[in-house]
């Protein structure tokens, strides 16, 4: 990949140390290919945006177990084109307020992938870990290093690296962290 | 350069760039709904912004739940409204002005060829259609955009689908992008723009090239475009309220995937339940039995959509306990709908006729479906429980086919009810 000096360079002030969380340890919960946002949280939920409330809903029409059951540090994991449909946030925000940790997927729709990193949902993509991974399973993860590891089965999968701006934006704190360090005068 | 990346590069102030490049480029709108936005703005005030970067460029339509249908949902809209009006932008609309935010933009001439446009909606990719670069993204994306102007962008690989050959009878726009779906799968075109080309794209009138790059995101694209021409010209020369420019693709720019189609083969399509992947002829469907027809949406509420159901609605009744609901999609085709006698045919059709909202595309209000009821509808998604229940179906077709199901009460072709 070739990279021309863009005009206003995407580039990130002095990271502030506030790190991805690491040492995530979970349940996992186990999905198939081309979960839509309207599974992950129904538009019929949608005319709030409290995110204890969405959590209530998440994942209703798919698995209407799901919100009761979830445990804290829980783990999804599914198949290609996770979070595919509508851009409403209300889906990242839904799976972390109900207590999900991290969500793993062999590839994720292009609006979920970039809301979660904006709004601080860890995601990361493999297709080695959905493939032997089942409903139930503990599944150990650093998301640093892009490493998962099944401790229910004993074996290391490692997801395809983040990309680095993607990275910087999670250590700065998120997007609009990113926009009050880069944009000081709009404040 | 394909046309997306030199818009993409104009954007950003660069004389080119290559796919996969990180950019930022400067937005020319930022549009949020009565869904997405109040969690923007909510986001913008947190972190203590206190102007938008540019009140003529940032966009709210309240129109996915209005009319209020809900004391939540008028709480939403009054987020917005107050926004709008303590930061006096100059484009909020409601009541009487308000209509789909896909269809009103380009009709009001506030999205124009050559823009960067993001839009807290996934059918933010409609304005390709105009020759823009346009994409859907989250809510704190749009805040970060309406508070700087800016946004960061991977510049996408571009993916070609040429159309040869006439179109066959009843045939739009929407079959053609159903049948590109029915492809490539829903996530055919993952991260990348579809450039739709062609000799029968270029015979499509601005209504039908709207919807299909409407639906490009139903294929995981981040957006569709089409290169402007005398069509473009036509539709933005007497709409556009700022200063426009087309931009076409060079003869050597790489494609990473190219993809060509017969017209000649393609009939009207139906996406069966529960992805837009799941295309079929009309006439292979069989025989299923429907008990609503919504005509509507930021794909197909447009003027040509509404006059090809009257066609086929003319003279005729829907079905016995069918309710057939038709949206259209801004008050200006509303007026014209009704001017040209349109309501007249629907009212004695047996048909509703909505305020222009997005209403029942997303399960919202005007038209939810029950348990185990199917739907036969002109918007642009059919998943689990995207129009009301959970045991609920959407078929998605073009409005003839719309029509036509309504009046037989199955799903239908619309020589079925009109003849040849």
């Amino acid at each position: 990949m070739t990279v021309n000096q863009p005009a206003s360079p995407v580039k990130i002030a002095k990271p502030r140390g506030i790190k991805p969380r690491t040492g995530i340890k979970g349940r996992v919960w186990k999905f198939g290919p081309d979960i839509d946002t309207d599974r992950i949280i129904p538009a019929r939920y949608l005319n709030t945006s409290d995110p204890e409330e969405l959590a209530r809903h998440c994942m209703e029409d798919e698995d209407p177990s799901f919100s009761k059951s979830v445990k804290p540090g829980d783990i999804i994991v599914a198949d290609k084109n996770f979070g595919c449909g509508s851009s409403r946030e209300h889906a990242p925000i839904a799976i972390k307020a109900s207590g999900v940790s991290c969500v793993i997927a062999r590839s994720f729709a292009r609006i979920f992938y970039r809301n979660s990193f904006n709004m601080g949902l860890p995601i990361l993509e493999c297709g080695d870990a959905v493939d032997s991974t089942d409903a139930g399973d503990i599944l150990s993860v650093d998301i640093a290093k892009g490493e998962i590891r099944n401790v229910t089965r004993k074996k290391t999968y490692h997801a395809r690296p983040v990309p680095q701006f993607m990275r910087e934006l999670v250590e700065t704190g998120g997007l609009m962290e990113w926009v009050r360090r880069k944009f000081p005068q709009a404040f | 350069m394909t046309i997306t990346e030199k818009i993409l590069a104009r954007g950003a102030g660069l004389k080119e760039v290559l796919p996969g490049e990180l950019i930022n480029a400067r937005v020319d709108i930022a549009l949020g709904n009565d869904i997405t936005a109040p969690i923007a703005i909510s986001e913008f005030r947190r972190i203590g912004a206190k102007k938008v970067f540019d009140r003529r460029k940032v966009v709210l339509v309240p129109d996915h739940f209005t009319p209020n249908k809900d004391i939540k949902s008028a709480t939403q809209c009054k987020v917005l409204r107050e926004f709008a009006m303590e930061q006096k932008l100059t484009h909020y609309y409601e009541g009487g002005d308000v209509g789909v935010e896909h269809a009103l933009l380009p009709e009001k001439g506030v999205v124009v060829p050559g823009d960067v446009v993001v839009g807290a909606d996934s059918h933010t990719c409609t304005y390709g259609a105009l020759g823009a670069f346009s994409t859907g993204v989250g809510s704190t994306d749009l805040a970060a955009a309406m508070i700087t102007g800016e946004l960061w962008f991977k510049v996408p690989e571009s993916m070609k689908f040429v159309y040869y050959g006439r179109l066959n009878r009843w045939v739009s726009g929407k079959d053609l992008i159903l049948y590109a779906i029915g492809d490539v799968g829903v996530d055919g075109a993952l991260y990348r723009a579809m450039e739709f080309a062609g000799e029968a794209v270029r015979k499509l009138s601005m209504d039908s090239r709207l919807a299909m790059c409407n639906m490009a995101i139903e294929a995981g694209g981040k957006s569709g475009i089409i290169e402007p021409d005398a069509v473009t010209k036509e539709y933005v020369k007497r709409r556009a309220e700022r200063p426009f420019r087309f931009y076409s693709s060079d003869p050597d720019a790489g494609y990473v995937e190219v993809r060509e189609y017969d017209c000649r083969k393609i009939e009207p399509q139906v996406a069966c339940p529960h992805l837009p992947e799941n295309t079929r002829n009309v006439t292979d469907v069989g025989e299923v039995r429907i008990d609503q027809v919504v005509i509507g949406s930021c794909t197909n509420g447009r003027i040509e959509d509404l006059k090809v159901a009257a066609m086929v609605l003319k003279g005729k009744h829907v079905a016995p306990n069918l309710r057939l609901i038709i949206i259209p999609a801004t008050p200006d085709i509303y007026r014209e709908a009704m001017e040209k006698g349109y309501f007249d045919i629907f009212l004695k059709a047996g048909a509703v006729i909505s305020p222009p909202t997005c209403g029942p595309c997303l399960g919202g209000h005007m038209g939810v479906l029950a348990p185990g009821e199917r739907a036969v509808s002109t918007t642009n998604r059919n998943f689990v429980g995207r129009m009301g229940d959970v045991t609920s179906e959407v078929y998605l077709a073009n409005p003839a086919v719309a029509a036509a199901s309504a009046v037989k009460g199955r799903v239908a072709h619309p020589d079925e009810v009109c003849g040849l």
